[in-house]
Formats: structure tokens, sequence, C-alpha cells
């Protein structure tokens, strides 16, 4: 019986709701619990945003994480803001060309990954978010990267389906970053 | 079992709506609701329905209560400060006996308050919105799947019985996405022979009316109302019990704030103290009964709000004072965590009231 | 041989207006028009708050009573359950329409709602017993201006058609009155084009109808006749004032 609480943030824009809901639906494919819970309102505009999901064997009680088990942090301020709140023995995923700090706790696992830069090197500029995902997919079994192309068409809208590929192929970059 | 899907809490209202045959929608843009009037401004026009958004709240009611009126299923939905406006037609729609269902995804007050979540709209609910004696259906999801099934219950209800139906909910359920099945809904027959739809020449008018100028006629309507509320009240509460069978400190909490005392309680298990919630589904009927029955067999009462602590009363008035109630509460768009419930709970454990 | 009956859809029981009150007549200019145009049976009508409150116990279609001002709003919500059957108008007065209740009105009209509003312009509140209107003339004394409306200090009248007439929506408007025989005959024309209207699809209409109230302007019913003559009409001209129709016909 295993629960995640993966917390991910950065600013609005940054597509934070979208990898946040890309994993939520892993998760349902997965046959898990799931709950995803954006912030919402103005903040979303150029502010931070942040995405609460749950996957778990039991139902969800809160969907509101205090504590996250895992956090993706896509801007320094959402570094500082959420470092501390990590559990003991948890991860913290960091988009390291736009965070130029480190970490500074040692009870974590951290892994630091330029996902910005590697996202203009491969030519999908917008698809950081994608890559972290990648990452977070590769760092965390409980997540693991089975069932991930059906999660990607579920999450891209028909209208765009022609950009499943690409948001795979930036998948399997971060999953495959050293 | 239809396939489940993930939706938001907002989205699985209006679903749930367009399923239960609802083809109506008046609403005025208001946060954190506004994605229900996304959705029906987009579906609405595929499937013969009509979306229309309101110059304001007001009119937004009054063209429910227009719709209503001719016996068709009709929503609108808003948060606090627009809820607050709708309270006038809430009254004539009690007052005219149509039924309607009204969506409030609360948000903190009072007056402009914040978009955050709040449950401090539950007297206003609860209590009636609006002027003169009369109930409203308050139902309180407490999960996205809910959201969708109480939306399909509350017009069945308010059909049922016509009236108005609730669903009162936060801005937290509104937002957050959880999967969902969505089930085509059993659609009952009620009698609509109220309605006003023109006569066709073929019966002798209808009237939608709540002026009544002659006392002793407005007083019996009253009774005549209130008779029909007391069935509601015998038949149609809704509650949820949770690991209440061993339970020694009952946590009492609807919505959102139910979902966090149940990890709460799950941890005060693990310390070995033996918690359990009751959770209203209606908030009015309020389960009366239940709490009653536990207050024999508990020691205490935890009520988990976002709000000053509304609700709280009514369980002081179901379990007649007969053990300490003490509340646990976040306001103005916080949420209480699993932590701070589980401290109420040791306390109540102990014996300690506040 | 019947030379002048009750209409069908009036129902056969004494009104409760005051004498001298033009009400009468214009619910029979209402009735007769529903009659007319066979519609009685796919007919809804809408009462306001005020003093025609208790019209819905006058007509004979399907009525439904609307809280202060939101008939416009309520109207909207009858015709989109049924466009295609159902006939909705609405029966307000000043206090009614044109302040609590001007939002509706505005909004309806700017919609195009397919409705037809029937609005009695008295210049007073009756029903509360002789308050300031937002119709009430400059100078004016009521129980709320008893010192006759100070424009400075509560300003001006609402000219509502020609001010709905500005509104890209509005289908039709058109100001009459009922003080004499011509008038009446015009006011009738006029309802009746607001009916048809709405069965001939063309959207929102309005027919502003400058009407009396002798007990609240503490005058005999003459003398109040003489009143819409002398004062209130020189204020509020008579007149088609929007009739898009019409309009389109002429750019033809």
């Amino acid at each position: 019986m295993s629960t995640k609480q993966i917390l991910i943030a950065g600013f609005g824009g940054q597509g934070v709701l979208f990898a946040g809901k890309l994993i939520a639906y892993k998760g349902l494919i997965a046959e898990k619990q799931v709950s995803w819970l954006p912030s919402y309102g103005p903040e979303m505009r150029g502010g931070t945003a942040n995405c609460s999901v749950i996957i778990s064997d039991l139902p969800v009680g809160s969907p509101i994480i205090s504590n996250p088990d895992v956090l993706v942090a896509m801007n320094l301020p959402s570094l500082k803001k959420y470092e501390n709140d990590v559990v003991s023995g948890g991860i913290i995923i960091v988009d390291s060309s736009l965070i130029a700090e480190k970490v500074q706790r040692d009870d974590v696992t951290v892994y630091y990954v330029p996902a910005t830069k590697m996202a203009k090197d491969e030519g999908f500029a917008t698809l950081a978010n994608m890559i972290l995902m990648g990452k977070l997919m590769k760092a965390c079994d409980y997540i693991g990267f089975d069932g991930v192309e059906a999660a990607v068409s579920k999450v891209v809208p028909p209208k765009k389906a022609n950009l499943i590929d690409v948001n795979l192929k930036a998948i399997k970059a971060g999953y495959d970053f050293e | 079992m239809a396939e489940k899907v993930l939706m938001k809490g907002n989205e699985a209202i209006a679903e749930a709506a367009i399923l239960a045959g609802c083809r109506h929608y008046f609403g005025y843009p208001i946060t954190p609701q506004t994605e229900i009037a996304a959705y029906m401004a987009k579906k609405m026009p595929k499937i013969g329905g009509c979306f229309l958004q309101a110059e304001s709240e007001v009119a937004a009611i009054n063209m429910v209560y227009g719709v209503a009126g001719t016996g068709k299923r009709v929503m609108t939905s808003s948060s606090s400060p627009g809820i607050s406006l709708k309270a006038e037609g809430l009254s004539y729609m009690a007052g005219s006996d149509l039924p309607c269902l009204v969506v409030n995804i609360q948000r903190g007050g009072p007056g402009l308050g914040g978009i955050q979540p709040s449950q401090a709209d539950y007297f206003q609910a609860t209590k009636g919105c609006g002027h003169g004696d009369y109930r409203m259906i308050v139902l309180a999801p407490s999960s996205v799947q809910e959201m969708a099934s109480l939306t399909i219950k509350g017009f069945d209800l308010a059909d049922k019985y016509r009236m108005t139906s609730m669903i009162l909910a936060d801005g937290t359920l509104g937002q957050m996405m959880e999967p969902v099945s969505l089930e085509e809904a059993v659609i009952n027959d009620y009698d609509k022979s109220w309605a006003v739809t023109g006569t066709e020449m073929k019966r002798k008018k209808n009237l939608i009316n709540s002026l009544s100028l002659v006392p002793e006629e407005l007083e019996k309507l009253n009774f005549e109302r209130y008779e029909k509320y007391k069935l509601v009240e015998e038949n149609e509460v809704m509650y949820e019990e949770y690991m209440m069978d061993d339970a020694e400190v009952c946590v009492c909490a609807f919505g959102i704030t139910a979902r966090i005392a149940k990890n709460a309680i799950a941890m005060a298990r693990a310390q070995g103290i033996k918690a359990g919630l009751i959770r209203p589904i209606t908030l009015w009927p309020f389960p009366e009964k239940v709490l009653e029955e536990a207050a024999d067999k508990v020691k205490g009462f935890v009520c988990v709000e976002m709000s000053m602590g509304q609700m709280i009363e009514d369980v002081k008035l179901a379990t007649k004072c007969k053990k300490p109630v003490s509340l646990c509460n976040r306001v103005g768009g916080m949420i209480p965590s699993p932590e701070q419930v589980l401290e109420k709970i040791i306390d109540a454990d102990k014996g300690g009231n506040e | 041989m019947v030379v002048f009956d009750k209409p069908k859809s009036l129902a056969d029981v004494p009104l409760h207006y005051c004498p001298g009150c033009t009400h009468g007549i214009i619910h029979r200019l209402v009735a007769e028009t529903i009659d007319e145009l066979g519609i009685e049976g796919r007919t809804i009508g809408v009462a306001p708050v005020g003093c025609s409150v208790l019209a819905y116990n006058y007509f004979n279609c399907d009525m439904v009573e609307a809280a202060h001002g939101r008939a416009p709003a309520v109207a909207t919500g009858l015709k989109r359950s049924d466009p295609e059957k159902h006939v909705v108008f609405t029966y307000q007065g000043d206090g009614d329409l044109a302040s609590i209740g001007m939002a509706e009105t505005v909004h309806a009209a700017a919609r195009n709602e397919n409705i037809t509003i029937i609005f009695v312009n008295n210049a007073i509140y009756g029903m509360t017993g002789g308050q300031m209107a937002p119709t009430s003339l400059p100078g004016q004394v009521t129980q709320t201006s008893p010192y006759g409306r100070d424009t400075n200090h509560c300003g001006f009248p609402v000219k509502v058609s020609e001010m709905l007439s500005q509104l890209d929506g509005a289908g039709y408007i058109e100001r009459v009155a009922v003080n004499n025989v011509k008038n009446v005959r015009n006011a009738k024309k006029a309802i009746k084009k607001a009916f048809q209207n709405q069965l001939d699809g063309k959207g929102f209409s309005l027919i502003e109808v400058v009407s009396t109230c002798p007990t609240n302007w503490g005058m005999t019913p003459v003398d109040a006749l003489k009143w819409v003559e002398e004062k209130m009409i020189p204020y509020y001209p008579l007149g088609v004032y929007k009739d898009r129709d019409a309009e389109s016909k002429e750019e033809a």
C-alpha cells in the first residue's frame, strides 16, 4: 500500500498544471486512486502556479499536500517556498537551467536537470515541463514509465494530436537524462 | 460502469446536469466556479440547450425562475457573493414552489472576501438564504464523483418536492480533478401539471405566484409547505459514517474538510485513539438522529469547518449537548491541516472541550 | 348584435384599479390583441410589482408573478424554455421597469430578447401610495418629493423609449398614450404590432404607455387626462422611437 504526494511548482505559463495532469492520468491508467489540485486565481497569470497530485493505492483523503514526497521546482521562488516541506527521504527535481542555487537539505534525493536548456536545444522549447516529468518517472518507481503513451494521448487535446510524439520525445529525454 | 475520466469538480457538475436533462443554464462569471458556465457555453448549443450569460446574478436567478415555471430542469451556479445576490430569487422560488438547482462553490467572505475555498455560507444555505420561512435541500459533495452524483440527485429531489436543491461545495472541490464515472441519469417523471406552458385552451390557466395578501391564506400556504419539508426531513437525510463502529471521538465535517478529517482519523488510529467521522451529505435536512445516537457512545465531538463555526450549532442541537463539541477551524481561504484536526481529536479523547 | 364585448382573454372579474386609472384600458388593449391574434393558448404573461401586480388575476392566459423589476429576466426564461411556442409579455410600471428593474430592461433590449413589454408610465409609485418615480416630472410633487422634484437634488426623469432606442438590440420602441380616443386607437395599433413582431421573430418590442394616476396625483380623472395632455406628453413625446423593420425596409 503506497501513496505518493507530488507537488509541481513554477511560473504560470510553464505548463505546471498540464504536467500534473499527465501524472494524474498515468495514475488513473495504472488503476490507482488519484487527485489533482491546482492553485487558482489571479496568481496563475505570471505569478507562481502550483499543482498537487496524489497517486495512491488507497482512496485519497485530503487532496491538499502539506508535505510532498516529490517536489518538482521549475523556478527559484518555488524551490525556496517548498524545499523545507518535502518529507525526509523525499525527492526534489530542479530545473537547473532556471535555478542556479543548490538544494540545502541533505536528507532528500535531488536531481538537477537543465530542462529548459535541453528543451531549447532539442527544438521543443515549450516542453521543459515534460522533460522534468520524464525525470520524475525515472526517479519515482511508483510512477514509472509504463503507460506513458496512453497518458499523453489523454492529456493532449484531440485538436493537437500531432503534438503527442514530441511530448513523448521530451519525456523520454528527461527519463534518459543522467 | 462508464469509463473513468479525470474531471474538475466544476466540470463534473456541468456534465452531470446535462445528463440529468438540464437544458437551460443562466449564470454570471465569478471565481472559483466559472468553469461551470464555460462548460455549459460550449455544450448547450450543441445539444439544443440554452446557455445565457445574464447581466447579473439577480437576472440569472430570475431567468431560472422563468424556465422553472415552465416545468423544465434549469440551473444556475455562482460563488458566495453571487449567491447573496440570488437570495431574492431563491425566496421567490420557494414562495412559488418551483424546482431548480443552484450551485454555490464557496469562497472566503464576508463581503468581496477572497477567492480561496471556504465553508462560511453554511448558515446562508441551511437557514434560508432570502426572506421568509423556507428551506432548500442542501447537498454537500466531498469528491468530484459526488459533485456529479449529487447534482443528478439534486435535480431529482427538486422536482420531487418542487423546491430548490443547492449544491454547497467550495473552491477546492470545484477546481480539483479526480476520476469520475458518469452514467446516464434516471430521470423520474414527476407531475408538472402546474407549469405555465400555455393553456392551449384546453385547461384552466396556471399561475406561478408567491403573493398572497390574505393572512389566513398565506399562513395556510406556509403550514402546507412545512408539511412538505417534514417529508424531506423524514425521507431524504444522507450521511456517511466512517470508522464509527468503535469510535470514542466523533469528528463531524462536510465537503472538503471531511477528507482532511479522514487523514487525521487515520493518524489518530495509528496512535491508538479510536476516532471516527460522521459526514453530513445533506446539510438540510441535517442528519440529527445519527448524531444523537453517536452522542450516547462517544466521549466528544470535533467539528471541522472552514468557517468561524456554523455547522457546530446544528451538531450541538442534534446531540442535545450530551457531550462536549469542540471546533477545529480555519477561515478566509485557509484550510485546516490533518495535524490541526489530530490535535483536537487528542484533546477530545482526553475529555477536554476547548 | 353585440357591438361591444369584453375580450375573451380578459377574466370576467371586477378590476381593483382606482376610478379613472387607465390600467383598465391598457389591459383591454392587450387582451383584444391576444384575442385577435388567436394566441391565448400559447401566451404567458408576467406581472410586475406595483399597482398592476394583480394583473395575473385579469388575464386568462397562463401568468407568472415576478419579483420587483425582474419581469424581463423571468420573461427571458419563459421565452427561452420554448421559443417556438411561447408568446411572452410583461406588463410593468415605471418604478418596476425604470428603477429597480432598469438593468433587466436594458439587457433584455440589448439581447433583442423576442418578448413584448408593456410599460405603463404614470410618473409615480401608485401601490405604495404616491412616491417619486424615476419618471416623475421636474417639479412634480409626490410623497417623497413634497417640495416638488428638485433636479439638483434627485436628478432628472428617465426617458425610457428614447434611451432604449439607442440600443442596436431593441427592435421596436413606441410611446403611446390612452388619454383620448385617437390615442387609444394608436396605442392599440402599437401593442398589436409589438405582439405581431414577436410572432414574426423580430425581437424585442416595448410599448411605453403614458398613463394616469388620479389618486396619487390628487386630481379628478378628467383633470388627470388633461395633465397627461399638458404636462406628460410634452416631456414624453409620443411616437415611434425605433422600428428596425421599417428602417431596414427604407434602406432596401
